[in-house]
């Protein structure tokens, strides 16, 4: 299928229009927060732990503060500036102890980079390094406590639990049925370990901030390359003890985001570097290497699964125990591990289950949201369980799903009904297998037989889920404008840092007001002074809650105008309709009045006026969602969910362990394409990052916890050479009752379940399982080479023992 | 008050930072002359002393490709090249790209095939595109891939950058004859 082909029957909605903003960005035009140079601009540096965690002796910053240059040096010990998003647990700059390394323990700012990094190097700390939390065993443990002070920790209550003299973070549970009874009188049960490795966002441009702390009066501006200027707002307001209305963010072009610019980061650090610098604004480029080491990351997760199951392939009982690594601070992270517990099952429909995740902090960088929210890892334990099981009971994978997939009056985890307007998985895994051409696995006698060619081909598939992980209460709300030539602005709340949030938002408007879509503009470059109220532009939740916002603001536009045609035309509202950018009477349609005549307010013959500058809104806030129950994790916690599916053609290379991806076929169940070019963009990019993750992908970590790859030469993502021959996106349209048009979100699914499918078509491929990513060469031909049929550890360090 | 002793010692450090040289080249089609710090690198010349913020920073250590530019018919990662050794060159930056108020073919396919998301890496693509194909106006999907693969982009997935490069170079075929 050509992209190109797909067919809309509305004249905006569903167009695959260019991006708005594309001009700017082929042109250079395009200004982000590193390219913006204010006047009396200092440069700010930091200085980073060293050690995983240490004692911060002394600290000797008299030599960076006499340099010549410096305006500004502070250290942890003047400030208890505390940053937290759902948990209270990190200061601005480490205080007497630092838990990563990466941690800030210093900063200055100066009036260039070269200066300020000069400073940086005169600084002398003394050390006294402690045994670091390695992993999360040694953290289950519990010998050493990461956080001392976890009793005391202030945190979001009712929604995340710390648990008491540990390194839990937060345990989230959630329970259906009665799981040990079935697990007991089930045919087969099989049990599994999967688990996989931190992983970098890495967006082309790092976290860049701007700070300026006015030294007269509460008030801060920032510019910064965040993808929540309204969470931020807050959080730093919080963090300063100072109003929200003294706090003006402003969010330039964003060079990638992928969830690791949500919340706050750099912004306290920038603030404190300014107030000490007399209000001056200080400008933070992190490294790329400080973009690896010291700012977030996905975190690392292991996931153990036990799963009862019928002869027939019905599955009875599930029971999964997620392990986040979060590293130092809790920061997304104890999201992330509350939201694995209502989609930790995957899209199945299992009678007795039971999920218990837990968010546990160790001595490394610290985790945060990442495209998929948890669910790419989920679903690498879920998915690849599956096919385990299938192998198991000798039934083929597509039917062993097909048999236990959601449907229209299944119930998920949390209790939720589904229902047609949910869209369907089933639909997408029955798309994908289809274009893959699936006929069933491959026998040992088939695979011998390519074996011996050097290269064997593998195919392989897996389902997914997710939904907007979000506050119960979450809001969203847009301000539209008429220009006086009837054309209409709108500001909205999110940030389009690629996704096209402000192009999908042109095309709803444009759709609802009948105008062309160059008459209908998102003003970019978005201000906490001027535009409305979001929450945080993630989880996939924009095109669905802005879009609603957009129709409401629009037909609001709309309702006045008819108000003021009706006086005009001398009829009722209701006798008027829209089109063409005219306001006209259903019965004679030559009785009709321009946009561009009520814009500003409809002028008379004889001069005067009636109605005024045409200015609408419109808000959509989450209905009907809940907190969960913190023991059995009932409650309504999904506004919507969008289903699909991947399946995998690949050639691996016996010899070398490298993996071709031929081809990659995607499905998502997203009701309604409202820019099918927008959405090609999703699939193809985060197909990519799916497979960076299945086989290139991770952190590695020294025995003492040091990152040992913060660098592209050692942490590789995808080049143009590992994109997969083709990628071919299947869009399934069963319309949601309550989103725009019917659509549903997709930002982030394309990412979700790649790594799942990739090890389910190597299985094919090879008859091996491999239960821990990334698929690497070394990993594969050390695979094979161990002759098991199970690879539960590809750490290279660790042979022979596990192999 | 002023603080003399600043103010001398600020001199002082100035004055150590000051063993300037003189470099000539010319960048975009106009002859640019200074005298710069022998140690800056060709990326913040272009950025911090022409203000040219096309050009990208995203790793600094040639890694990535955000900040090729053109330098003599070559594509160059600007972060590892020092501005002395543009001395004499002739360099294309992303800024230069549409002549006579119309934008390149090479830009208009970049925007109708949606290669580009975020757009941060874009500047980098297309400049590492043009000197492709002013070398080789017909190349093969290999040689497209080896050209590229030395720029990162983490939003598009590639796959819509190629089908650019490919449109592209079909029309410059065409139409630029
Ligand atoms: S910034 Fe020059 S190669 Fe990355
Ligand atoms: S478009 Fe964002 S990195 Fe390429």
């Amino acid at each position: 299928m050509d992209h190109s082909n797909y067919q809309t029957d509305y004249k905006h909605v569903g167009q695959p229009y260019s991006r708005k903003d594309a001009q700017k960005k082929v042109t250079g035009q395009a200004q982000y927060a590193i390219d913006l140079d204010l006047p009396g601009m200092l440069y700010g540096k930091w200085l980073l732990s060293p050690h995983a965690r240490a004692k911060i002796l002394s600290i000797d910053t008299s030599a960076a503060k006499a340099l010549p240059g410096v305006k500004a040096v502070i250290t942890g010990e003047e400030t208890d500036i505390l940053v937290g998003l759902y948990m209270q647990d990190k200061l601005a700059m480490a205080k007497g102890e630092t838990r990563y390394q990466g941690e800030v323990v210093a900063a200055v700012a100066a009036v260039d980079l070269q200066t300020a990094e000069k400073a940086i190097s005169l600084i002398k700390v003394d050390y006294e390094p402690l045994k670091p939390v390695l992993d999360v065993d040694e953290a289950l443990d519990g010998d050493i406590l990461v956080h001392e002070d976890i009793n005391e920790l202030k945190h979001v209550e009712g929604v995340f639990f710390p648990q008491k003299d540990s390194n839990i973070a937060s345990l989230n549970k959630a329970k259906r049925g009665d799981v040990d009874k079935a697990l007991q009188e089930a045919d087969i049960v099989v049990e599994s370990e999967f688990s996989l490795p931190a992983v970098a966002h890495a967006p082309m441009e790092t976290h860049v901030t701007i700070v300026q702390a006015d030294p007269y009066s509460n008030r801060i501006v920032v510019w910064s390359s965040a993808q929540s200027p309204f969470a931020l707002r807050q959080m730093l307001a919080h963090s300063f003890k100072i109003s929200e209305s003294d706090i003006e963010v402003n969010i330039p072009f964003v060079g990638g985001a992928f969830g690791g610019k949500a919340g706050i980061h750099l912004e306290p650090l920038a603030t404190l570097l300014s107030k000490a610098a007399n209000g001056a604004p200080v400008k933070l480029i992190p490294t790329r290497e400080e973009e690896f080491n010291q700012l977030p990351t996905r975190a690392g997760m292991r996931g153990h699964i036990i799963t009862g199951a019928k002869k027939d392939g019905k599955i009875t009982a599930v029971k999964v125990v997620y392990d986040w690594d979060s590293g130092a601070y809790a920061d997304y992270g104890v999201n992330v591990g509350k939201t694995a517990v209502y989609s930790g099952i995957g899209p199945y429909d299992i009678e007795n289950a039971a999920v218990v995740s837990k968010t546990i902090y160790t001595n490394k960088v610290f985790s945060t949201a990442y495209r998929g929210f948890g669910h790419l890892e989920t679903h690498w334990t879920i998915e690849r369980q599956m096919d385990i099981i299938s192998q198991k009971l000798g039934i083929d994978p597509l039917d062993l799903r097909m048999k236990n997939l959601l449907e229209p009056g299944s119930r998920t985890i949390s209790g939720e009904l589904i229902s047609e307007s949910s869209g369907s998985v089933k639909d997408c895994l029955a798309a994908v297998v289809k274009e893959i051409g699936w006929t069933g696995r491959k026998t040992e006698e088939e695979r011998r037989k390519e074996w011996a060619t050097g290269k064997v081909r593998g195919k392989g598939f897996a389902v997914l889920q997710k939904a907007p992980a979000m506050p119960a209460n979450t809001s969203t709300s847009v301000i539209m404008q008429m220009t006086g030539d009837g054309r209409v602005k709108m500001m909205i709340g999110a940030i389009d840092y690629g996704q096209g949030a402000n192009t999908t938002m042109a095309q709803i408007a444009a759709q609802e007001l009948d105008l062309p879509i160059d008459r209908v503009e998102v003003v970019e470059n978005l201000s906490t002074q001027t535009n409305p109220y979001d929450w945080n532009t993630v989880a996939s939740k924009y095109t669905f809650m802005g879009g609603n916002a957009v129709i409401r603001a629009s037909r609001d536009m709309l309702r006045q105008m008819k108000d003021i045609a009706a006086q005009v035309l001398h009829s009722t509202a209701d006798h008027l309709a829209h089109g063409g950018g005219y306001i006209y009477h259903i019965h004679n349609p030559e009785r009709r009045i321009a946009y561009e005549q009520l814009a500003l307010g409809y002028q008379y013959p004889d001069g005067s006026g009636i109605g005024g500058p045409l200015i609408s809104h419109g808000v959509y806030m989450a209905d009907g969602l809940t907190n969960l129950d913190h023991e059995t994790g009932q409650g309504k916690p999904a506004l919507v969910w969008t289903f699909g599916a991947h399946a995998v053609d690949l050639e691996v290379d016996v010899e070398t362990g490298s993996i071709t991806i031929l081809k990659v076929a995607s499905a998502f169940d997203i009701g309604q394409v409202i820019n099918e070019k927008l959405i090609y963009g999703q699939i193809c990019g985060g197909v990519l990052q799916g497979l960076g993750s299945a086989i290139l992908e991770g952190y590695k970590f020294s025995p003492d916890n040091r990152l040992l790859n913060p660098s592209f030469t050692d942490n590789k993502i995808p080049t143009m050479k590992d994109m997969p021959i083709e990628v071919v996106p299947i869009y399934i349209e069963n319309p949601q009752k309550n989103g725009p048009y019917g659509a549903r979100g997709v930002g982030e699914h394309p990412m979700i379940s790649v790594p799942s499918a990739v090890g389910n078509a190597v299985y094919d491929a090879l008859g091996i399982n491999f239960h821990v990513l990334p698929l690497s060469p070394e990993a594969i031909v050390l695979g094979i080479l161990s002759g098991k049929e199970s690879i539960l550890c590809t750490d290279v360090n660790c042979l022979p023992g596990c192999y | 008050m002023v603080d003399h002793k600043e103010c001398s010692l600020l001199d002082e450090h100035i004055a150590s930072n000051q063993r300037k040289v003189s470099l000539t080249c010319v960048v975009n089609g106009v002859e640019i002359c200074d005298t710069i710090d022998p140690t800056m690198t060709l990326l913040h010349f272009l950025r911090d002393r022409l203000k040219l913020f096309g050009t990208k920073e995203s790793c600094g250590e040639g890694e990535c490709g955000a900040c090729t530019v053109i330098m003599n018919g070559k594509a160059v990662t600007s972060c590892i090249i020092l501005a002395i050794e543009a001395d004499g060159a002739e360099i294309l930056t992303v800024e230069g790209l549409a002549k006579d108020g119309r934008i390149s073919i090479l830009q208009e396919e970049f925007i109708s095939e949606d290669a580009l998301q975020c757009g941060f890496c874009t500047p980098g693509f297309l400049m590492s595109t043009r000197a492709l194909l002013d070398r080789n106006p017909d190349p093969s999907e290999e040689e497209i891939k080896e050209a590229l693969a030395g720029n990162l982009c983490r939003c598009t997935g590639y796959l819509p950058i190629l089908k650019a490069v490919k449109k592209a170079a079909e029309r410059e075929r065409k139409e630029l004859k």
